[in-house]
C-alpha cells in the first residue's frame, strides 16, 4: 500500500501554460517541485501575480498541467477529486442559497441524504460561530461572515487537502487576524493538509510549518523555510515574538528580491 | 462572539431609536410629500392633454372623422362593454387575444431558455448553430405571421406561432449571455464542492441566469401581445386585433384607439403579475435601498 505512505501532495516539474486572449503564450509555472507532507500546513508567498493561484488550480484538478505530474495522496491527479477543499480569494457562495443551504451544498453536491447535510452544516455553522445566520442570504452578510461561511462550506466536505487562495485578502487587517486564528482553530481538529497561498509574508509566517518562496513568473520555487514557531499559536501574539521576526528577516531576503524584479518588469511594461 | 459577526441589516436607522425618532419622522413625511406632488403632477398631465385633444376636436381645430376624440373613444369602449362588439361580448375578445398570447410567450420563453442554456453551455452547439441563429434573427419575423396564416389557419394556431417567433429571440439571447456570464469562481466552487456537470448547469448556471432571462420576460411578453394582434390582424375570427381591422374597414377611428386602449389596460396588468412574480424569486437580492 504506498498509497498510506506518499505525500499528500506531489508536484513534479509541473508547468501549466497558458493561451492569452491575444493568441500569445503565458506560462505562469515552469518546472515546479513541490511536496507537501499529510496533516502538513505549507503556505507559498512569492510577488504578485507570479503564478502561485495556478499552483493550486493544477492540485485541485481544476487545470492540468501541460508539462510535469501532479499526485495526490500518490494518485495523479485527473478532473477535480472529492478529497480537495479550495477556499477562493472572490466570494465564492452562491448568493441565491441561505446560509445553511449554502454549507449544505458540498455534501447535497456529493449524494449525502438532505436530513444528514442539514445536520453536518448545522455542526459547521455552529462551529464558525453563524448559527443565529442560518437563513440568511449572503448579501446579508458581512464580508468576515462570508468568509465564514465558505470556510464552514469547504470543511464540511471533511477534505484531506485544503487549497487556499489568498482566503483573507479581501478583509480588513482585523477581521484578518481573528479569520486566521479560527482557521487555526478549525484546521487543528481536521488533520487534513493545507496550502495556503498568499502575498502576506507575516501571515504565512504566522500560520504555516513551511514557508515556500517562489521566483518571480513564471513562478518556481525559489527557497523552502521551516518554520519552527510552537503551536498552538495567535496570530496578533506570535508576530510580537523575537523568533518570528528573525524569521522573517531571513525569508524577505529571499522574497524581497523577487518582489523587486517584478516591480522592475511592471514598471519596464509602464515605460 | 466577535464585533463582525453583528448582523449588519441591524444596523439601519430605525423610527425607534431614541433622538432620531424626529429626523426620521420629518423624512417620512417629506417623501410621502413628494410622492402625492408627483402623483398630482402625473395625473395633471393626463387630464391636460386628454382635455385639449377633446377641446380642439370640439372646436372643430382637429379632424374628428380621422383622429377621433377621448369621449367618442370612452363612448366606443362603454358600447363595447354594455353591448359587446360586432364579433360577441368583448370579454370574449380579450380572453381569447390574451390566450393565444400567453400560450405563445410561455412556448416562446421554454424554448429560448432552453435553447440559450444549452447553447451557452455547450461550445460545440454554440458554434455550429451560431450563424444560423444569427440569420433567423435577422429576418424581420413580423412577416411571417401572413405565412403562419396560411399554414395554421384563422384560428389560434397562426397567431400562436407569430408570437412565439417574436418571444423566442430576446429571451434566447438573454439566456444564452446569462448562462455564458456565470461567475467562473462559483462554477469552480461548485465543482470542487463535488458537483457533477448537470448539477453546476441546475444549481448553478440556471439560478444565475435567471436575472437576464427575468429583463428579457418583460420585453417578451409585450412582443407576445403584438404577435397575437398582428396575426388576429392579418386574419382571425376572434380578437382584439380583428377589432382593431374591423374597426378600420369602417373607418371607425375611435374602435381603433378603444382596442388600444384596451391592450395597454391588458399589457400592464401582466407586466405588474410578472414584476410580482420576480420580486418572490429573487428574496436573495440585495433590493436597492438594503445595500
Amino acid at each position: 500500500m504506498s498509497a498510506d505512505i506518499s505525500p499528500a501532495i506531489e508536484l513534479r516539474g509541473a508547468s501549466k501554460t497558458f493561451r492569452t486572449p491575444s493568441g500569445g503564450l503565458h506560462t505562469a509555472v515552469r518546472g515546479l517541485d513541490l511536496t507537501v507532507g499529510r496533516g502538513e500546513f505549507v503556505a507559498v508567498v512569492g510577488p504578485t501575480g507570479c503564478g502561485k493561484s495556478t499552483t493550486l488550480t493544477l492540485v485541485s484538478g481544476l487545470e492540468e498541467p501541460t508539462e510535469g505530474e501532479v499526485l495526490v495522496a500518490g494518485q495523479p491527479v485527473s478532473g477535480v477529486g472529492d478529497k480537495v477543499g479550495f477556499v477562493f480569494q472572490q466570494d465564492a457562495t452562491f448568493p441565491w442559497r441561505t446560509v445553511l443551504s449554502n454549507v449544505m451544498a458540498g455534501p447535497r453536491f456529493r449524494g449525502v441524504p438532505k436530513a444528514e447535510a442539514k445536520q453536518r452544516a448545522r455542526e459547521w455553522l455552529s462551529r464558525v460561530g453563524l448559527s443565529a445566520f442560518e437563513d440568511r442570504y449572503p448579501h446579508q452578510l458581512s464580508g468576515g461572515q462570508r468568509k465564514r461561511v465558505a470556510l464552514a462550506a469547504t470543511f464540511v466536505n471533511d477534505p484531506e487537502i485544503l487549497l487556499m487562495d489568498e482566503p483573507f485578502s479581501a478583509l480588513d487587517v482585523q477581521t484578518r487576524a481573528l479569520m486566521s486564528d479560527e482557521l487555526l482553530e478549525l484546521w487543528e481538529g481536521t488533520g487534513a493538509s493545507v496550502v495556503f497561498v498568499t502575498h502576506d509574508l507575516e501571515e504565512s509566517i504566522a500560520l504555516a510549518d513551511r514557508v515556500v518562496v517562489m521566483t518571480a513568473g513564471p513562478a518556481t520555487v525559489k527557497q523552502v523555510f521551516d518554520i519552527d514557531l510552537p503551536r498552538p499559536r495567535r496570530v496578533e501574539e506570535v508576530r510580537l515574538e523575537a523568533r518570528f521576526i528573525e524569521i522573517y528577516r531571513e525569508i524577505w531576503e529571499s522574497l524581497g528580491e523577487e518582489v523587486r524584479i517584478t516591480r522592475e518588469r511592471g514598471a519596464a511594461h509602464v515605460a | 462572539m466577535s464585533p463582525d459577526t453583528l448582523p449588519k441589516t441591524t444596523a439601519a436607522p430605525t423610527a425607534a431609536e431614541p433622538g432620531k425618532g424626529e429626523r426620521a419622522h420629518s423624512r417620512a413625511r417629506a417623501a410621502r410629500r413628494r410622492k402625492i406632488v408627483v402623483g398630482t403632477a402625473r395625473a395633471l398631465l393626463l387630464v391636460l392633454v386628454l382635455g385639449l385633444w377633446e377641446v380642439l376636436s370640439r372646436a372643430n381645430v382637429i379632424d374628428t372623422f380621422n383622429f377621433s376624440m377621448p369621449s367618442k373613444i370612452w363612448d366606443q369602449i362603454y358600447t363595447w362593454i354594455t353591448h359587446g362588439t360586432a364579433l360577441g361580448s368583448l370579454g370574449e375578445q380579450i380572453w381569447y387575444t390574451l390566450y393565444e398570447a400567453l400560450l405563445g410567450w410561455v412556448l416562446g420563453v421554454v424554448a429560448g431558455v432552453v435553447f440559450g442554456i444549452a447553447l451557452g453551455r455547450i461550445t460545440f452547439l454554440a458554434d455550429v448553430l451560431g450563424p444560423y441563429i444569427k440569420v433567423l434573427n435577422s429576418i424581420p419575423r413580423i412577416v411571417l405571421a401572413p405565412i403562419f396564416v396560411i399554414w395554421f389557419g384563422l384560428g389560434p394556431a397562426s397567431k400562436v406561432a407569430s408570437a412565439v417567433v417574436l418571444v423566442f429571440f430576446p429571451v434566447f439571447f438573454n439566456a444564452f449571455q446569462g448562462a455564458r456570464e456565470v461567475d467562473r469562481n462559483l462554477v469552480a466552487n461548485a465543482r470542487i464542492l463535488g458537483a457533477s456537470d448537470r448539477r453546476v448547469t441546475l444549481q448553478v448556471v440556471i439560478p444565475s441566469a435567471t436575472s437576464w432571462i427575468f429583463t428579457s420576460l418583460h420585453v417578451s411578453f409585450g412582443f407576445a401581445l403584438i404577435g397575437a394582434i398582428v396575426g388576429e390582424y392579418i386574419g382571425a375570427t376572434k380578437g382584439i386585433g380583428l377589432l382593431v381591422a374591423q374597426s378600420q374597414g369602417t373607418f371607425n377611428a375611435a374602435g381603433v384607439y378603444a382596442a388600444m386602449v384596451i391592450l395597454a389596460v391588458v399589457a400592464l396588468v401582466a407586466e405588474g403579475l410578472l414584476t410580482f412574480a420576480e420580486s418572490r424569486i429573487f428574496r436573495w437580492k440585495p433590493s436597492e435601498s438594503d445595500s
